[in-house]
């Protein structure tokens, strides 16, 4: 059936509304992300599906929803009341804990954590939802779901009663940012390619989502995929393109089926295709791939990549918007910054800059991993402080160890230390404290990470993934990496700190593209707040946190050691020597710094020092 | 790079399986490929995708059959095929164990994981089993950086994997 106006889509969502109102009351949710179901979500929700049917309960219906950001206590079930809005959410469910969830027994989730849009905010609640509003809430195969949400409303707006310089005004005065990284203002990116004249636009989603630790874009594809759609045709509208690439990563699978099932649905109405809404325009979608190159999410590589080429940058300008794919004007969006605008539509810019801060309205979603006690995907106005996110939300640090710094912006951006955690962050604080935004992965680190390791870790990816075009980034990238490598292994000087400055200058001004001109971002971060444990690499040739295997040495403590062997026997070099029931000795020299001896002792005989 | 697919006595893979060959062949006559030689380049790697999706691994004879079609040079697709780490001109194992070494793994202690698999299947990062029954790899980030560490192996995800699960997963290959 298509719809050809907003009056169809009216009727039909109404329509579908009656008969939600007198299909099942209580909607058993279960979250099914790429992540929940490596967790365990499958045999879940057939459990329940099992026993539904088996009590032979009307009122009950079991749903495949999206992420809902509890990864923490993966597998997740919600069980909500549609008529009063009542929701308990359980986590870490088994299948045969069904029967007893349905009964209300089970371990449940503070609401203060996390509660759905349309619930009020129960008032400790730090999490806000526009990107994430639909995502665990409804069926992402299920277009009526989306319908039910107020789904293309926003469109059937913008297509029948706006003129697009009225929707590009509308994004630009909300103050909307790029959420890939950058944060550019999204109105602006778009006002300057529809002052192109060319006949021939294109609209491209960057879903590539390369940034290690993020995984914002893919819960909002494999949870909301219609949310992208209906943004990406309203996108292409304002700037006058006709065609949609959406540019997905290949480690995305579900995603992407999520993605081309809700394509064909949309095509079905209409929704996108020829005429759409009879406003006479014309707009399609189609997929590309990646295909493991994290350089292709810069957005010239991105193009490149798409027309079939290595994925290398090429030089600004012309900028995109000018002369991107096959040379015409190209806009280029994250998914998470598509994901705003049919709410900014619908609910206007003035409401969308209630939320956040002056400079960055908005929220942004954050996957909070690493060494907190609940990881997982949380959306938060902008402004809210890292304290509030990592003690409030993630709820401290893993076992009872002490926060050492949280990194933000991937590989491009750097650590921040305790002393700046009560900053409240947007785009420009984040700067100002020698990191970034980046793309929102935050990977919380305790006293058992050393920071020169993890300044090694990111440079040696931005290392592997370099392109190899411009040689500030190839080169410079490694000699930066052999440095690190040096004093990571006790080898290090203190003039090779200045060497890495030197370099970390050069490589930062010179390099092409973005990919190397933050790639010494990590390294000067880490410098900067943690001068002290480079100067214990070096000078004292010790790893404080225990992490560099050659600045350890393992000792046994005679005072513990109970003579068991076990520890003799499980060192591949033999280098520990002692008796049945004597005390064992571990010859220094000979000790290659494996720790298999230190794991290995039951008795917490064997230290690190 | 040297390519070993000449070296060797390796069967050419189209004339071994011509019906895989066939499969290719049709999901590349159904491409809208037109005429302009800057566009049908635009699809190079999708193509590549599906005939690795079908293959297994692109060997030199499969590189050639998709630059003939789309009318391309060897060395445009080969170019291709070395930049993008998903794609592979060497066979792989049936079993593709990828352990993911992304940030959020890294600060779980990844590198642990990678060693078990290293010295439980003898192989080194990269290299497949003289059976092809595994390859060992590692990648960045599979987005379910909440498990970390994590490990995929083919289409499945392990989530929150310590050493001592190594063995299990190598058995669940069976
Ligand atoms: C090395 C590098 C990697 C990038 N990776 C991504 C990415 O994975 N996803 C993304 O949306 N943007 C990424 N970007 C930013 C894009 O170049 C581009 O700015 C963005 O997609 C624009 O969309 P936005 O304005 O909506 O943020 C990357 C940039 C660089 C320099
Ligand atoms: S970092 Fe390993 S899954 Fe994301």
């Amino acid at each position: 059936m298509l719809i050809n106006n907003p009056e169809q889509l009216s009727a039909l969502t109404l329509d579908l509304k009656k008969k939600a109102d007198k299909a099942a009351k209580i909607q058993i949710l279960v979250s099914m992300g790429t992540c929940g179901i490596a967790a365990g979500a499958t045999p879940v929700f057939e459990a329940f599906k099992k026993e539904v049917s088996r009590r032979g309960n009307n009122d009950m219906k079991v749903l495949s929803v999206g992420c809902v950001g509890l990864c923490h206590s993966e597998p997740t079930v919600e069980i909500l009341n549609v008529e009063t809005g009542k929701s308990t959410i359980f986590g870490n469910v088994k299948p045969d804990q069904a029967a007893a969830i349905l009964d209300g027994k089970g371990e449940q989730i503070k609401k203060s954590w996390y509660f759905p849009e349309d619930e009020k905010n129960p008032g400790d609640c730090l999490q806000a939802r526009i990107v994430l509003r639909n995502s665990g809430r409804i069926d992402p195969e299920s277009i009526d779901d989306y319908f039910l949400r107020g789904g293309y409303q926003a469109m059937a707006k913008v297509l029948t009663s706006m003129k697009p310089a009225e929707v590009v005004d509308m994004v630009t005065v909300s103050g909307l940012r790029g959420r890939g990284g950058g944060g550019f203002p999204t109105g602006k990116k778009w006002s300057i390619a529809a002052a192109q004249t060319s006949e021939e636009k294109y609209l491209i989603c960057n879903a590539d989502e390369g940034d290690p630790g993020a995984f914002m874009d893919r819960a909002v594809m494999e949870g909301d995929p219609h949310a992208l759609l209906e943004a990406m045709v309203i996108a292409g509208y304002a700037i006058g393109a006709r065609h949609g690439i959406i540019y997905v990563r290949a480690e995305y699978p579900l995603a992407v089926k999520r993605l081309q099932l809700a394509m064909d649905q949309a095509r079905e109405y209409g929704l996108i295709g020829k005429n759409i809404f009879a406003s006479g325009f014309d707009f399609d979608l189609n997929i590309k791939y990646g295909a493991g190159a994290f350089v292709c999410g810069e957005e010239t590589a991105l193009i490149r990549s798409i027309s079939g080429m290595r994925g290398m940058p090429i030089y600004k300008p012309p900028f995109p918007a000018i002369a991107g794919l096959w040379a015409k004007p190209t806009i280029v969006n994250n998914v998470e910054t598509f994901a705003n605008i049919p709410a900014i539509i619908r609910k206007g810019a003035a409401w969308f800059k209630t939320i956040g801060t002056a400079g960055s309205p908005g929220t942004k979603v954050f996957s909070i991993t690493g060494k907190v006690n609940k990881v997982g995907l949380i959306e938060v106005p902008m402004g809210t402080t890292l304290r509030n996110i990592i003690f409030g939300l993630g709820e401290g640090i893993r076992n009872g160890r002490k926060f050492k710094a949280v990194q933000t912006g991937g590989p491009s951006g750097g650590c921040i230390a305790e002393k700046s955690l009560d900053t409240p962050i947007d785009y420009d604080t984040l700067k100002a404290l020698g990191s970034m935004m980046g793309s929102g992965g935050m990977i919380v680190m305790d006293e058992d990470d050393c920071m020169v390791d993890v300044a090694k870790f990111f440079v040696q990816f931005t290392m592997d993934e370099s392109c190899g075009k411009c040689t500030p980034c190839r080169v410079g990238g490694r000699q930066m990496f052999g440095l690190l490598q040096k004093i990571t292994s006790g080898d290090g000087t203190l003039e090779d700190l200045d060497t890495i400055k030197d370099l970390a200058h050069a490589v930062k001004t010179a390099s092409l593209c973005g990919l190397g001109m933050t790639a010494p971002n990590p390294v000067l971060a880490t410098m900067a707040c943690f001068p002290e444990e480079y100067r214990a690499h070096i000078v004292d040739r010790k790893c404080p946190a225990g992490k560099c295997t050659n600045l350890i040495s393992y000792v046994i403590d005679p005072e513990k050691c109970t003579g068991c062997t076990l520890c003799a026997r499980k060192c591949p070099v033999g280098c520990i020597s002692g008796k049945v029931k004597e005390k064992h000795v571990i010859d220094q020299n000979k000790c290659i710094h494996c720790g298999a001896c230190y794991e290995a002792c039951r008795f917490s005989a064997i230290s690190k020092q | 790079m040297t390519c070993s697919c000449c070296s060797d006595n390796r069967p050419n893979l189209l004339e071994t399986y011509p019906e895989k060959r066939q499969k290719l062949d049709e999901y590349i006559s159904k491409l809208d490929l037109g005429d302009d030689m800057e566009r049908r380049k635009g699809f190079l790697i999708g193509c590549l995708h599906e005939a690795q999706h079908i293959f297994g691994y692109l060997p030199r004879e499969v590189q050639e059959l998709v630059g003939k079609r789309l009318r391309l040079q060897q060395s445009d697709v080969y170019g291709v095929i070395s930049f993008y780490s998903f794609f592979t001109d060497q066979p792989v194992g049936k079993y593709k164990i990828n352990v993911c070494t992304g940030t959020a793994c890294f600060v779980r202690g990844a590198d642990k994981i990678l060693e078990e698999f290293k010295s439980k299947l003898g192989l080194e990062e990269g290299q497949s089993s003289a059976d092809l029954k595994f390859t060992l790899t590692s990648i960045r980030c599979v987005g379910a950086c909440s498990l970390a560490p994590v490990v995929m192996v083919n289409d499945r995800v392990y989530g929150n994997v310590t050493a001592k699960m190594v063995p299990e997963i190598i058995k669940n290959c069976e």
